[in-house]
């Protein structure tokens, strides 16, 4: 029995043996490069290039201005050059960063940098990115200085928001769920820090877990990030698998399209994706979607004012609108998507579709849709009154179940920035 | 606890770039396989064409690129194809600031925005006549010495000398200066001089609008918006005349 099991045994550790020897083996012959390549890919999951890249600057070399109301931040500079970069970091100093939202010295980084997602990311990942990072061209360019105005530049006022907001963790798989609905997870709460926009930011500046995904409107843009848990906003529960999939992978579906910020998002970080990691994403986007009921149809009767109001939006629309959304608000898909039972036109917050008509808007071009078809903008051709009324018409038509909006509003979202 | 409360509005509020808020526009569900099956929905498509794509550009620049009654917004039939696609690309990296073609380039990649540029080039919609002008006699004169001639004693040399004889530019990237209202002119030769309109290095037209005075841009913006266009209003091909001095839009 004894020396059964001890031949058994032996047997084990030749094989161990032989599989550590073909495992080196395969290491030397593909190189470090697969660390790095891996490194890429992860650091599109993460879209670090959206910040980290100044326009025409080089990539990766910070600069980029991000103005705020209280004064302007720079990112920072984050290729391998040794004065200027990264270069003099190890991988423990990376992953602190990531994982911590400290830098090397034990500075604190501005919660900017979505550090309360990225404390999710593995340590191998951490590792792949930074591996990544040093290998790309050094590239020597001094961080700017950030240009905050008293008391917003003291940084030690972070540490208050760290106190409220940020739990340091990496991410724990939840055992009673499939591997791929935890890779979405792991992908959508950690890397593509989808919450920074898609949840609602409090009083105080930050996220309570239990409001996680539950939309609201992005400070300083002026675009409403919709709902990922509610199927009246951006809940994605209606959907299909592939449907979700070919919106993230190409911003084009048979059921929406992105426009405004997550353009941005597709264009540069979801598009690159694997076919596999772009549905984990959608499996567990469709699973945290909870179905809500459909508001019940208005009851009470119109008002002289607003069917004033619905019949010159009638007149814009057909005017305007019909030739590509169609006369029934059917739209052409996927090029031109359907107005009638959106939930992007229909969902409380009107702020989008007033702003899709005041400044209309290409989706991303990507592999999958490289040539898009585009809204014109109507702020020049349309009146306060003539928007609202377009608007109103489009949310409350075919059934849909939105409510009117003012001239006022959409006057107030004229001047919203749109760089 | 406040002051704390407004740093962290302020760094959830980088959202420019920082991670952008969603907003999905368009996200539709009420459409069921009856109401659309599925030939229906290929037919449904829109049609695949460049005039469908550029459907955004039409409200401000026409049609076929032909401008609008709005003076501000340019013609763009007709014009080189390579000097189109320069100017997408400076709107898309935010080199040249407008915020509404900004937001709208943002997010395209190189090629379309060069097949955008082709498609306007192509274009030959007739040409408006030129409006009466409600300057000066004077103001024309002075006008048409600078774009004629220069004024060599300001190093100013004549429009033609880099805009070709003709004024109808050159391939690939010079652009031509008739057919274009008054206020359009003086608002780009203005932002030249100003420094808020820059092209790749060496930046040319900067340096020669740095030169003109504010009533230089007046005199030349309304002389030439005074021109009638020529019958054949097409750019010069590439290398037909040697420009005076080097120009980072119009590489050798």
């Amino acid at each position: 029995m004894r020396s059964r099991a001890r031949i058994l045994g032996l047997l084990l550790l030749s094989f161990l043996a032989g599989s550590a020897a073909y495992a080196q083996q395969q290491n030397s012959a593909t190189g470090p490069s697969d660390i790095v390549k891996r490194g890429e890919y992860l650091a599109r999951a993460g879209d670090c290039i959206a910040c980290h890249t100044a326009p025409e600057g080089r990539t990766f070399a910070g600069g980029r201005a991000m103005p705020t109301p209280f004064g302007t931040l720079y990112s920072s500079n984050i290729t391998p050059d040794r004065e200027t970069g990264v270069g003099k970091w190890t991988a423990d100093d990376f992953y602190v960063t990531m994982h911590r939202g400290r830098f090397p010295d034990g500075g604190l980084i501005y919660p900017a940098m979505p550090f309360a997602s990225y404390t999710k990311v593995t340590r191998a990942d951490s590792d792949a990115i930074f591996a990544y990072l040093k290998s790309i061209p050094p590239v020597n360019q001094k961080n700017r200085e950030h240009d905050l105005r008293f008391p917003y530049n003291n940084r030690e006022l972070i540490l208050g928001w760290r106190t409220l907001f940020f739990t340091e963790g990496e991410f724990k798989p939840d055992p009673g769920k499939s591997a791929e609905w935890n890779r979405g997870a792991y992908l959508v709460e950690g890397l593509g820090h989808c919450g920074m926009c898609h949840s609602p930011i409090n009083a105080l500046g930050g996220t309570s877990q239990s409001d996680a995904f539950k939309g609201g409107l992005i400070p300083m843009q002026n675009w409403y990030a919709p709902s990922l848990t509610s199927n009246r906003e951006a809940g994605l529960g209606d959907w299909s698998i592939q449907e979700i999939v070919d919106l993230l992978k190409t911003g084009v579906s048979a059921r929406g399209v992105v426009y405004g910020p997550m353009a941005e998002v597709v264009f540069n970080s979801l598009q690159y994706l694997t076919d596999e990691d772009t549905r984990a994403m959608a499996v567990y986007l469709k699973g945290i979607a909870e179905p809500a009921p459909r508001p019940p149809a208005a009851t009470t009767l119109p008002s002289t004012e607003s069917s004033l109001l619905i019949s010159l939006g009638k007149t814009v629309y057909d005017n305007k609108c019909a030739t590509c959304h169609g006369a029934q608000g059917e739209g052409k898909t996927p090029g031109w998507p359907p107005l009638a039972g959106n939930q992007s036109i229909e969902m409380e917050s009107a702020v989008n579709p007033i702003r899709m008509v005041l400044n209309g808007g290409y989706p991303p071009g990507t592999a999958g849709n490289p040539k898009p078809y585009g809204m014109p903008p109507f702020a020049g051709q349309l009146s306060d009154n003539e928007v609202a009324a377009v608007v109103s018409y489009i949310r409350t038509a075919w059934g849909n179940r939105g409510t009117a909006v003012s001239a006022r509003e959409a006057n107030e979202l004229r001047s919203a920035p749109l760089d | 606890m406040v002051a704390i409360g407004v740093v962290s509005v302020l760094c959830a509020a980088l959202g420019r770039r920082v991670r952008m808020r969603s907003a999905i526009v368009g996200l539709a569900w009420g459409l069921s396989i009856q109401a659309f099956p599925v030939s229906a929905q290929t037919s449904g498509q829109p049609p695949d064409t460049m005039a469908a794509r550029v459907e955004a550009c039409t409200p401000c620049h026409g049609k076929e690129g032909q401008g609008t009654s709005d003076v501000y917004f340019p013609r763009l039939a007709g014009k080189p194809a390579g000097y189109l696609y320069n100017q997408l690309l400076a709107f898309k990296n935010g080199r040249r600031k407008y915020p509404p073609m900004n937001y709208l380039l943002e997010y395209l990649s190189d090629p379309y925005l060069q097949d955008m540029a082709g498609y306007f080039a192509e274009q030959r919609p007739p040409f408006p006549a030129p409006a009466a002008s409600d300057v000066s006699p004077q103001i024309l004169q002075q006008g048409q010495a600078l774009v004629s001639r220069g004024d060599p004693a300001r190093q100013i040399p004549a429009c033609g000398s880099c805009h070709g004889p003709g004024l109808t530019g050159m391939e690939p990237g010079i652009p031509g200066l008739l057919g274009l209202r008054p206020n359009y002119v003086s608002a780009q030769l203005g932002a030249w001089r100003y420094g808020t309109r820059t092209a790749k290095g060496p930046d040319c037209m900067q340096q020669v609008a740095a030169r003109l005075t504010e009533a230089d841009v007046t005199a030349v913006a309304a002389y030439l918006a005074s021109r009638p266009v020529p019958i054949n209003a097409a750019p010069a091909p590439k290398g037909s005349y040697v420009l005076p001095f080097a120009c980072g839009s119009e590489p050798d």
